[in-house]
């Protein structure tokens, strides 16, 4: 397993929202939640929208999921799992990310789920 | 081989089959159409707009533009002169021959003028085609008195013109009432008297002599009974005859008293011609309405294509309208002829109401109809009339008002064949169908389906057949934002404003659950903005916007952003135009005029906005609002400073506009433009609020809308002077603020206001609801804090740290591409990014 790495510190995000970080050559959409206080990872790349924006979407829940939603076309991918709630076929890359000593720490991303297409 | 079919006459009904043939297009027809009028057909039944705010374009059926791409071969100002059944060729009056195998007659009707000697005068019309109502018009320029001879239908519909040209106006009637047909003597009394309530005189029983030089006036015309009327114009209005006289030189099978005869097929006597619309006779019957016509064009249709062919069984001739803005509606045997038929009937001379049922003997079914004063109930009588369907217990109840208990039929028990609009024939299956497949709302279904696009008379059972649909599928008509408030915006709206929120955490900590989504954020975000106008990149309200607000720009497909500096009135310095250009350039964007007179730049990047903008404001410009769901931009003409033909100033007016509302924050975008002259070379009247000089002052419209669904606007106030204008457009703007949907522009939202334009009217004109003061007050606070967002924003160094693409990173996003055309950029195409690889590597 990678060890993690610093990306930036946990208050340079606004709460509530998301910002870009470059991690090894990749984009990764980082997420803070101020009320839940939890952080999320996923690829910055929108699958459907093919354009690097995901981390520009708006934070939200719908029923038990926290989603965000893409700006582009406005899918909503579950921030846990990346799974798209709209497409089964379409999913965002999730990383694992903590908050370290003020920093927010990325380490290498899980595949994506096999697609059942 | 295609069958050519020729069809004499571009009518509505002739048009209507033109349109039929090409969306049942099976390929095997060639169409060829002979015109006899000037220009394509237009809509006859709405002719009377052209008198008030309608144009000939307005009116139009069709366009050449319909004509060219479908292949179909037409010619204008063109009547046939012959027809050759044997040979199956016609010859048209300038000397063109076309062979057919089928030919279709659609000649449709001319008005009857009475011979009274003098009715070839000057100044004597008829009223039928838009050539009429020029005449017409031209006429009453030079004229203060008007008379029309018949007092039917569309007699009436004529008076109504010539009271809007401003002439005194006379309706002269040969029978003892007005509407013979349609009505009963009693309809026709409070009808009458109505009428003449608004400043009309109507003359019953008076036969025409002659026309003769006036003492007073230009004319005289002298009755049969030794009274004279003098008046300066005469329109005649007596009815129709069919326009019969090429079947007759022909040799076509013609009734008694005109008209060519058809069978339920729809063919004449030859086996090749078919006749429809108003010049033909079935069973001995004319239709002069247009609903039975585009029941012919139905027919022909289906006979010409050979698959499900389908006869002409008759029409219904019920009709419900509005004549001189008195309703009036009448159904099957409004005279109450049948044998042993019994009536019920309510009256009521305060309110100036007349209702009648005719019933069968046994008092089961319903036969005929009369309302007139209010004609609410004609959806449903009409429905039980047409399926027969068992009258309730109380049958007087359907006309009774209101008494708690409720007057209508339940449309569940409609049979789904049930024709709910007759001018587009769409039955209650149709609409059903439009509901299954995702359509929630009348709008909705009126748009997919074209019910109660026509006339509109269908507009109450179209609600409740969706209603009742949508109750049936399980579906709860709720209006809540999301699952996270159990509110509409409206309501939202007026919570925010009474309990003074500020913050999207305190609203749904109080009135909400669970942490928001995409959809209640920005709504939020705007109403907000509405109330207290604070920047929307504030720590509070950023979170809530969509990314073009985050930005202060809009997303492109690649994720790149666009700029659009506000440019009011579409007004341009040469400098400001030149520094707009040096910055493209340096930038290099993609630089397009926008629809809205200004300038749109393209392919920026998330590091360069504030750069850009720093630009820009340096320039003298400040932001667009493009990005907002908010004011746009102001359209204008170059009006009276400049044109020949302006009647007041239109830039200055559109530019006072456009920065007394920049930056107001509203459901959906707003787009207004100001006219100088009746012109209306700024297309007022398809915008949300739209300006047009007069020599008076200003006409207001409102509620008008391009896109998707074009919607015109309505004439709102007329010959208003500058600072009731404003007072208006702040009142309407506001009210629609607080009152709209999320995303509801002001077309749909007017059309989902109960009581329509009338009501609005009553709210902003008149202050019904007495909340005129606090609506300018409103405004006051939004105008009195307007600041430009990217000003604010470049000199705040907090809010500039997102505008960059990577948090731990400087440089930019590496996965945009682009490509070369006609000298500028545009994004790469999926396979031409392909390409750039392979060239790179």
């Amino acid at each position: 397993m990678s060890a993690w790495t610093d990306i930036c510190r946990v208050s340079d995000l606004v709460p509530d929202s998301g910002i870009c970080a470059l991690y090894k050559g990749e984009q990764v959409a980082i997420f803070k939640f101020e009320t839940e206080r939890r952080v999320f990872a996923v690829s910055n790349f929108d699958p459907i929208g093919e354009a690097n924006v995901m981390s520009r979407g708006i934070l939200g829940t719908l029923g038990t999921d926290t989603v965000v939603a893409s700006p582009l076309y406005k899918q909503h991918f579950c921030l846990e799992t990346g799974r798209c709630l709209e497409d089964e076929n379409q999913w965002l890359k999730t990383y694992p990310v903590r908050v370290h000593r003020g920093q927010i720490q990325l380490r290498e991303g899980l595949p994506v789920p096999e697609q059942t297409a | 081989m295609k069958q050519r079919v020729v069809v004499v006459g571009n009518g509505m009904v002739g048009q209507k089959l033109v349109d039929n043939i090409v969306a049942d297009d099976t390929g095997e027809v060639e169409l060829v159409v002979i015109a006899g009028e000037s220009r394509l057909a237009y809509d006859r039944v709405h002719l009377s707009g052209y008198f008030v705010d309608k144009t000939s374009e307005d009116l139009a059926l069709t366009d050449e533009g319909f004509y060219e791409d479908n292949q179909i071969k037409y010619s204008l100002n063109d009547k046939v002169a012959a027809i050759d059944l044997a040979e199956r060729l016609v010859t048209t009056t300038s000397g063109r021959k076309e062979r057919y195998d089928k030919l279709v007659l659609a000649t449709g009707s001319y008005p009857f003028v009475p011979p009274v000697p003098g009715h070839e005068r000057e100044h004597c019309h008829v009223y039928r085609t838009i050539d009429d109502l020029d005449a017409i018009m031209a006429s009453a320029d030079c004229s203060e008195v008007g008379v029309v001879v018949g007092g039917g239908l569309l007699g009436l519909e004529a008076a109504n013109a010539l009271k809007n040209l401003d002439l005194k106006t006379h309706i002269v009637e040969f029978a003892p009432q007005l509407m013979g047909v349609q009505l009963d003597a009693n309809g026709s009394a409070l009808l009458q008297s109505k009428i003449e309530s608004l400043g009309l005189e109507v003359h019953t029983g008076k036969n025409t002599e002659k026309i003769t030089d006036g003492a007073e006036r230009r004319y005289r015309m002298e009755f049969t009974d030794g009274s004279f009327l003098e008046t300066d114009v005469i329109v005649f209005s007596a009815g129709i005859r069919p326009e019969d006289s090429l079947a007759r030189e022909t040799g076509l099978a013609l009734g008694e008293r005109g008209g060519i005869v058809i069978n339920d097929q729809c063919l004449t006597s030859d086996p090749d011609v078919f006749a429809i619309g108003e010049c033909a006779l079935w069973q001995g019957k004319i239709y002069g309405l247009v609903a039975p016509g585009y029941q012919m064009a139905k027919v022909v249709t289906s006979h010409l294509q050979g698959t499900d062919p389908v006869d002409f069984k008759g029409a219904d001739m019920s009709t419900k309208l509005k004549l001189l803005g008195v309703d009036v509606a009448s159904i099957g045997d409004a005279h109450g002829e049948t044998e042993g038929c019994k009536s019920f009937v309510y009256q009521d001379d305060v309110n100036q109401v007349y209702k009648r049922l005719v019933v069968s003997e046994n008092g089961k079914k319903l036969i005929g109809a009369v309302l007139v004063g209010d004609a609410q109930a004609y959806g449903t009588l009409l429905q039980l009339k047409l399926n027969g369907i068992k009258l309730p217990n109380r049958p007087e109840n359907l006309i009774l008002p209101a008494t708690g208990e409720t007057n209508q039929i339940g449309v569940e028990s409609l049979p789904e064949s049930a024709q709910i609009c007759s001018c587009y024939d769409v039955s209650k299956a149709q609409i059903c169908a439009s509901v299954d497949s995702g359509c929630r709302t009348p709008g909705d279904v009126k748009a997919d389906t074209k019910a109660s696009s026509g006339c509109g008379g269908c507009a109450m059972l179209l609600k409740q057949v969706v209603d009742h649909k949508l109750v049936q599928l399980g579906i709860e008509v709720n209006n809540h934002v999301c699952e996270h408030f159990e509110f509409s915006r409206q309501e939202l709206a007026d919570i925010v404003r009474v309990k003074q929120i500020r913050t999207f955490k305190e609203l749904i900590q109080a009135h909400g659950r669970g942490l928001g989504c995409d959809v209640c954020k920005p709504t939020v975000g705007s109403i907000l903005a509405s109330y207290w106008n604070e920047h929307v990149l504030k720590e509070d309200h950023v979170t809530l916007q969509d990314t073009n607000d985050v930005f202060l720009a809009n997303m492109q497909k690649d994720g790149t952003y666009s700029v659009i500096p506000r440019v009011p009135g579409g007004e341009i310095t040469p400098a400001r135009l030149i520094a707009i250009g040096e910055i493209a350039s340096e930038f290099e964007l993609y630089t397009k005029i926008t629809g809205a007179q200004r300038i749109d730049l393209l392919g920026a990047q998330v590091h360069e906005l504030p750069i850009i903008w720093k630009r820009l404001i340096d320039a003298g410009f400040e932001t667009g609002h493009a990005y907002g769901k908010a004011l746009r931009t102001v359209k204008s003409c170059v009006g009276s400073s400049w044109c020949r033909y302006g009647v007041q100033d239109s830039v200055t007016t559109a530019i006072y506009i456009e920065e007394r509302y920049r930056g107001l924050r509203s459901p959906h975008k707003l787009k207004m433009a100001v006219s100088g002259c009746t012109r209306e070379c700024a297309e007022a009247q398809s915008k949300d609020v739209g300006v047009i000089a007069t020599e008076k002052g200003w006409n207001l419209y409102v509620c008008g809308n391009g896109g998707m669904r074009p919607r015109h606007a309505d004439l709102f106030a007329v010959d208003i002077d500058t600072p009731t204008m404003i007072r208006y457009i702040d009142r309407f703007l506001m009210f629609y603020v607080r009152t709209a949907d999320r995303l509801q522009r002001t077309s749909v939202w007017l059309e989902n206001l109960d009581g329509g334009l009338e009501y609005l009217k009553d709210v902003i004109i008149h202050d019904k609801l007495g909340i005129g003061d606090e609506l300018e007050s409103d405004m006051a606070n939004v105008i009195g804090t307007y600041q430009c967002e990217w000003k604010v924003t470049i000199e705040d160094p907090e809010k500039l740290k997102r505008f960059r693409h990577f948090i731990n990173a400087d440089e930019p996003d590496s996965n945009l591409a682009f490509v070369t055309e006609r000298g500028q950029k545009r994004p790469a195409t999926k396979d031409e990014r392909i390409e750039l690889k392979e060239v790179a590597s």
